[in-house]
């Protein structure tokens, strides 16, 4: 921009779409938001699967079960879960519209990813849930 | 969209190799990449839930040298994509932005990435007795 651009130019939003902040997307941060949010809250929780993963290397059938019967390692697992496929789905949301031009494997990818996040998810935590309590 | 034959400006190839790009372009790869470790522990769950033999099945595939290849690079993938994700948050609130401190903190995630992999690893195979 020049510096004799006149003043009014400078927006060409209207006021209400800027008060709306949505952008060309209409959906304004969220997906860049969520990303974030899922980043931050898979910090603490990766650190501990690692280390869980660690202290049960070696241990047979028994004692895993054993492990994520218990109160915490089972709610843990859950949102691991559920923040690492959430995140996992958003960051290759952005890949396949980066590198994918086709519409047709575009939507198809992306649609694929969603739903196959959602399935994966729901297997782990049905899992989760079925070794701690039903055993 | 129209013309799939028009020809693309810049090619990739005409920049140099940095690290600030490398280390960009690995983020979305370990990214990629750990997708797959999210479907395997789906896998590896899953067959806890189906029983003592599915699981131990489970076990013995990643048990396999090349099991336990896939398992490193996970781990490596893991480690990088957290420790130069935690440099992203900081870009994110606005820190970080200087060539000086994209180097230093690049080689950090470098080093501290592959630091934690070898620990993970050695503690891991201190548990089993075999360190």
């Amino acid at each position: 921009m020049s510096s004799n651009t006149p003043q009014r130019s400078r927006q060409l939003r209207s006021k209400l779409g800027h008060v709306r902040g949505l952008g060309s997307s209409h959906e304004g941060v969220h997906h860049w938001w969520a990303q974030r949010m899922s980043a931050v809250a898979l910090l603490p929780l990766s650190l501990w699967f690692i280390f869980s993963l660690i202290s049960l290397t070696g241990t047979d059938y028994h004692a895993f079960q054993i492990w994520l019967s218990e109160f915490g390692n089972s709610v843990f697992m859950v949102l691991f879960i559920v923040a690492m496929f959430h995140h996992a789905q958003l960051g290759l949301q952005v890949v396949i519209e980066d590198y994918v031009h086709s519409e047709l494997w575009k939507m198809g990818m992306l649609l694929g990813v969603k739903y196959g996040s959602v399935l994966f998810a729901a297997s782990g935590i049905f899992a989760v849930l079925k070794i701690s309590i039903a055993g | 969209m129209a013309d799939d034959d028009r020809p693309l400006s810049p090619h990739l190839q005409v920049y140099r190799p940095q690290i600030t790009s490398v280390l960009s372009i690995t983020h979305r790869a370990t990214g990629v990449f750990l997708a797959l470790a999210a479907v395997l522990l789906t896998y590896w769950l899953a067959s806890a839930a189906y029983g003592p033999d599915s699981f131990a099945r489970a076990q013995s595939v990643m048990d396999h040298w090349f099991g336990r290849l896939v398992l490193f690079g996970f781990t490596y993938s893991m480690f990088y994509h957290m420790c130069n994700g935690i440099r992203h948050l900081g870009w994110d609130m606005g820190w970080g932005f200087e060539l000086a401190k994209l180097r230093v903190t690049g080689v950090i995630v470098i080093l501290s990435s592959f630091a934690l992999t070898v620990m993970t690893w050695m503690m891991a195979y201190g548990q089993i007795g075999k360190l």
